[in-house]
This record gives C-alpha cells, structure tokens and sequence, in this order.
C-alpha cells in the first residue's frame, strides 16, 4: 500500500530549482567534523586495499575449488565443489551502500561476541547469499532485515553478499566463558564427536574442522555470540528459521535438548577464531546427510 | 399476614398506557429496521445483474495478446502485492492485510478450480472488480480496492482475466479472516457499502486531454493511489478519494502524504520527466522513494510505459498544488536542550552520510534540509525511518540504491525524538518538535 518517503532537495521550490551545489558547499566540512572526515577516507582508503586483497585471495580459493575432485561416497552426500558465480570483483562504492548494515553487524560488518548480532565479514558469500534471499522470502525472520531487503531483487543482494564476504579483517579474541566446566565440556563433546545413538552429527564434520566454515555455504561456528547461538539454534528447532530443503540443520537442532543447546553455544562462543578465520575451501569428508542449502548454492541458483 | 395493597387508579392507569406505548415503540423500530434493511439490500445490488445460469470460464485458452495486456494491467494494479505471500508463489494469495478491524488474507488469483479463480467466468471476474461481489455471492471486504478497482474498465478486466488464467494453477485454500466481531459479518459489510460504496466508472472529461483522462483513470482506477494518499474516516472509508489529500496508512502508520500540495507530495512544480523518473527509478532530483511507497514502485510502475508514466504525471501535475486547507502557523522553535542533545546524536549518528549541514550526497544519501518529508507535520514517517533505515526500491534505473541503517538498537526513543527534532528545526527547516511519545507511538505502530 503506497505512502512515498519523498525527500526533496532545497529549502523551497525555487532553491530546488537552483543549480547543483557549489564546490564551495562540497568541500570537506571544517574543525573536528574535517578530522573525522579525512579519517573516513583514510579509512575506506586502507579498506579498499583490504577489499582487493581478499578479492584476489578468494578468486584463487574459488579457481582452486573449481579444480578440486568432487567427493562421494555411497550413501552420503557429496560436498559440491564448484563455488557459486560471485562476481570476486568489488566496486569500491559498495562500501557505502551497505552503510545500512553497519548499525547492527558493526563497522565494516565485523560485529564482535559481546552483542548480539552476528558478524558477516569474511563468511561465505554463497550462505551470506542466502541469508538475504531467506529474510526477505520470509523462511527467516527478523523484521528490520526483512523490511530492509524487501525489494532488493536477486543481482543486488548477490553483490552485497560477494562484498561481505570478501572482506577479510582481524577478529577480536572472544568473551570469558558463560557457562560452568561441565556444561562447556558437553558443548565442545557435542561440537567435535556429535552424539552418533542420537543421531547428531559432530558440528566440525560440515562446519570445518577449524569450524571457521566452508565454501561457499557453510558458515563459521566460532566468532558468534552466544546470545546469537542460543536463538538460531531455537529457531530451527520451532522452523522460525528455515533453509532449503532438505534442511539438515532443522533435523539437527531438533535432537538436541535445552541442555545441549546452550552447552554448545556457551562452549562455542569462548572460542578464539583460529588464523584468519577464513572459510575451509572444502568439508573435511562427506557431509552426515544432505543439506538444501548447500546444494542451492552448489547449483548458483535461487530456491 | 399482610395482603398485597391494592394498586392506586394511577398506576392502573399507567400500566394500561405502557404496553401500548412500548408496541407503537416497536413498531416503528420494526418499521425502520425494515426500510434500511431494504435501503441496505438495495444499494448493495445498485446497477448489478446476477450472472447467467452455468456461468463458468470458457474452454478455450486465452489470446496470447490480452494474456500480455492483462500482465501489464495487473501490474499498474499491483495486484501481486497483496495475493502474494513473502517468499510464496506468486498470486496464490495468503498475504495478511492488517487493518484496524482485524487481518484480511488476501486470495488466491491462480486458475486452481478448487482454491484459486479456476471456475470463474470473465463475467464473475468483473462484477468482484466493479462491484466488489465474489463469484459465490458474497460481498468482498475493501481492503481489496473495489471502491478504485470499479472504475476499471470491461476490457481491462478482461484482459486481467485472461492473464491471470493463463497462470501456473497453485492449489493454495484462502485462509480464513480474522476480523473482530461484527466487522466480520456480511451485514457489517453491507451496511458499510451501503454508506460508503457505489459501483463507479469514469466518463472522459471532454475538455480535457486525452493524457490527463488516461492518467485519472490510472490513478483513481487501477492504480488505487487513493487507497493510502487520501484520509479514511472512522469506519476505514476513504474521504474524497479523487482529492488525493494525504492520510495516515491504518495499522501500517505511515503517512501517505498528500498530492495535492507543494508542501507535501505534490509534483505541480516538477518538470514531468521528474515525475516519471519517481515513479519508473524510484529516485528522482528531488525525491526517493522509501517506505511503502518503495513497493509501489518495486512491484508496480516501474515497468509502466512511458505514455502512462507520462500521463500519471500529467494527471498529478494537474492537481491543484498550492497551500492545503487549514495549514498550520509556523510551530514554535523546539527547546535548546532538545536541539542539543539532537545536535549531539545528529553529528554521531547521522552526518557522516547527511552532512554537517543536512545537504547529503547527491546520488546517494537524501539531503534533509528543506527535504519535504522530513518536515511534514506528522513526524510519523521521519520517526519511522529513523527506527526502521530502509532502501528505495531496486530498480531497471536505480539498480544499486544506498540504504540508512535502522537505529531501532542503537539509540532509545528519547533519544529518536531529539534527533528528529534536530532534524526537523535546524539548517532553515522548521516543523513541530517531536515528543518522546510520537516515537513510541510510531514504533508500536499505534497511530496518532
């Protein structure tokens, strides 16, 4: 239902009217403000360095898992090996256009494990990608994201995705641990062996050993909050989150207990992200069970 | 052993009066229930036949001409918007439509016999746009624009018709409303229409160009613009919907600013090409889209041509634009500490993309000085931008927008009210201040 957010330049009709502002008037403004502003550009200057660094780096992990030998074994489902077609290429300009994601997932989309929301810098661009189709398709739900994507078209958020994920900075060491030693003991049992008679698979075993997720849709488990943790995990348990089907972790988060839940994110949340924390170019072995997603992104398609 | 004392001759008297009092009484409320039943049923069935015997969709397949016209009709009616969930297939329907009665779900529109319009003929078809009456007799609420919709013309609705039966059939049941008693009755809406509704159709003015004639009928017809830009009275009707005069959206709390004024939303001062712009890239010199017009243009006119766009502009550029009725004086200057604190957040907060000096970044952030919304005099919209961010819609012209971040997290409702304030009262802007309760009230979405 229609209501225009019309914003018009100039004081009155007339001044509208007038010409594009003079030099004079877009000119760096003066005192403190001039100090902030040439930090910004400095800023973006070193950014833009970092952007086509991690463009190169990540075109040779795609040109490198384009070439990588498929894996399969009977009965379980292979790791798709050829990365979705993002676009390594990143226009220095996309940095302000994604301004809008920066209140909440932090300068330069690297929010830290003390808030709540979940940093986006550096994962891959293929689960970054479709994050953004799930929220604005409604198979996730959080309303300011679904209000801010709701008619971005497929090419857009593909490219805000592929900015994402190209960005390639440090991370902060995590939080103290928030819970008690047994409970983070189960967590890191449950994280790195699974429950095989309940039939959870070890999160490293898709995640990466390293558990800085896998390209180009897996995300990193470290680096979270757990605040964070705790709510998808839960939403995948009512279906407030969905994925592809089959939506293996639905399955997944449906075995686990209250107990288990918040034992894994407390155990996951106090972990150092190791390296660079970069995405695993491939899956340690098969995947446990097949994963909609993955196979979405596998394809290059949307659902 | 008291007996009953006996009654006095005046209360005989009275009580022999009463009973014929009260049945006269009766009668005559008897008698009008009865005439404004019969008022009620009779403008409700105003100009309508009922559709023939074995009335049903004919066998042959749609012409693959009307099939491209209808497809280009029910985009300028947007008709998608509503039948079509988040993330669902498309015109099956299912989308909630919140209004302040309770939520209407919209229906199915694909050719399934059984859920969608699979067993409606063009005639069934027509007769739910133009008088606003399902196929099985039953009267549609207005939250599906009958009262715009009745001035589509026959051929239009054909065409509308053919298109949507040439549509992937998607067996998807409407989910049933859910409206507060009697708002859900069929005699709540029979009333309603018969105060508010009646079947229409738009004779061209003759003295008139033939652009500006096909502009009011996209604009009042399809287009329903006066679904949001014109104000609704209590019982949810729209009040003079040819005068565009801005209102506040039910439940959704945006304000539709007016068309009718320079000081709102009124194009009467912009070249047409502006106006065309506006509404094909969603961005235009002197103004973006957000909000829920950004679905407008996402979803609607932006894959108008260029002769309707043209003629939408026309249309618009025709309405009167001077000072609305009853404009206000100029409001008092806002606090000093509200302007400083607003100050304080505003270089924080908002200047690295606005400017110390609210003129923005031509071609990527809006300026806010002199920006009209900004200082309309409802700060719902400027509240809600500040809470919720957003992105002009992505479009052919404006493939890439630049977005502004939802604060909603970031600062408290004290906090939003000093930066709008700021906003709306520093560089030359003057508007009325903002008060802590109007950002609550724009956040829970509870109207004004």
């Amino acid at each position: 239902m229609p209501a225009p957010m019309d914003s018009a330049f100039g004081p009155t009709p007339a001044a509208a009217a007038a010409p594009r502002p003079s030099r004079a008037r877009r000119q760096p403004p003066r005192g403190m403000a001039s100090h902030l502003f040439l930090c910004l550009r400095s800023r973006v200057a070193g950014r833009l360095l970092l952007v086509a660094a991690a463009a190169v780096g990540w075109a040779g992990v795609a040109m490198a898992q384009g070439q990588g030998p498929a894996q399969g074994l009977p009965g379980a489902t292979a790791v798709p090996a050829s990365p979705a077609p993002f676009s390594p290429a990143v226009d220095p300009g996309m940095a302000d256009r994604v301004i809008a994601c920066t209140a909440c997932h932090g300068r330069e989309g690297r929010a830290t494990q003390q808030g709540y929301f979940p940093r986006i810098a550096g994962k891959p661009a293929g689960y970054l990608y479709h994050q953004l189709l799930h929220f604005r398709d409604g198979r996730r739900s959080y309303p300011q994201m679904s209000y801010l994507l709701e008619h971005m078209t497929d090419g857009y958020l593909r490219e805000i995705a592929g900015y994402f994920a190209a960005l390639e900075l440090p991370y902060a060491p995590p939080p103290p641990p928030q819970a008690a030693p047994p409970a983070l003991e189960r967590g890191r049992r449950l994280v790195h062996e699974g429950d095989a008679a309940r039939g959870i698979p070890a999160c490293v075993q898709c995640h990466g050993a390293a558990m800085t997720g896998v390209q180009p849709a897996i995300p990193a488990l470290v680096g979270l909050p757990r605040d964070y943790l705790n709510s998808q995990i839960g939403a995948w348990q009512t279906g407030q989150r969905r994925s592809h089907a089959p939506d293996c972790m639905a399955r997944v988060a449906r075995q686990l207990t209250a107990e288990d839940v918040s034992a894994v994110s407390a155990w996951l949340a106090a972990q150092p992200v190791p390296g660079t924390g970069k995405p695993a170019a491939q899956a340690p072995g098969p995947l446990p069970m097949p994963c909609g997603g993955v196979e979405a992104s596998a394809r290059g398609d949307a659902p | 052993m008291n007996a009953a004392p006996a009654p006095t001759p005046t209360t005989t008297t009275a009580r022999s009066r009463g009973p014929k009092r009260w049945a006269l009484a009766a009668l005559a409320v008897a008698v009008l229930l009865v005439a404004c039943a019969s008022a009620v049923a009779w403008l409700n069935r105003w100009g309508e036949a009922p559709l023939p015997e074995g009335d049903g969709p004919p066998s042959a397949p749609p012409a693959a001409r009307s099939v491209a016209r209808g497809e280009y009709l029910a985009r300028a009616g947007n008709c998608m918007a509503c039948h079509t969930e988040a993330g669902g297939a498309p015109f099956a329907g299912g989308r909630g439509i919140e209004t302040p009665f309770g939520t209407v779900y919209s229906t199915n529109l694909t050719p399934d016999p059984d859920t969608g319009l699979g067993r409606w003929s063009a005639g069934a078809f027509w007769r739910a746009l133009h008088h606003g009456r399902s196929r099985d007799g039953r009267l549609l609420y207005p939250a599906f624009p009958y009262p715009s919709y009745t001035h589509v013309t026959r051929e239009d609705a054909d065409a509308i018709y053919d298109y949507l039966r040439s549509l992937p059939p998607v067996r998807q049941p409407a989910r049933p409303h859910a409206l507060e008693f009697p708002y859900g009755t069929q005699t709540a809406l029979a009333v309603w229409r018969a105060m508010f509704f009646r079947p229409g159709g738009l004779a061209p003015e003759a003295d008139r160009p033939a652009e500006w004639n096909r502009g009011r009928y996209l604009v009042q017809g399809l287009g329903h613009c006066a679904a949001c830009h014109a104000p609704r009275n209590a019982l949810g009707a729209t009040r003079d919907a040819a005068g565009l005069r801005g209102g506040l959206i039910p439940v959704q709390n945006w304000y539709a600013p007016a068309l009718d004024t320079v000081h709102e939303a009124g194009v009467a001062d912009w070249p047409v090409e502006e106006v065309v712009a506006l509404l094909r890239d969603g961005v235009a010199p002197r103004g973006t889209v957000t909000g829920p017009m950004a679905e407008v243009v996402f979803r609607s006119t932006q894959y108008l041509d260029d002769a309707d766009l043209r003629a939408i502009a026309a249309y618009l550029r025709a309405l009167p634009g001077g000072e609305p009725q009853g404009r206000r004086p100029t409001p008092p200057q806002p606090p000093k500490a509200a302007m400083e604190q607003g100050a304080a957040l505003y270089a924080r907060h908002c200047a690295q993309c606005h400017g110390d000096d609210g003129r923005g970044r031509p071609g990527a952030f809006p300026p806010l000085a002199g920006n009209r919304a900004v200082l309309l005099d409802t700060p719902v919209n400027v509240v809600r931008t500040i809470l919720q961010g957003g992105y002009p819609p992505v479009t052919a012209g404006h493939p890439r927008p630049h977005g502004m971040p939802p604060f909603t997290q970031v600062i408290s409702d004290d906090e939003v009210a000093a930066v709008a304030t700021y906003v709306r009262n520093a560089w030359g802007n003057r508007a009325p201040g903002v008060a802590t309760m109007d950002v609550y009230r724009a956040r829970e979405r509870r109207g004004r």
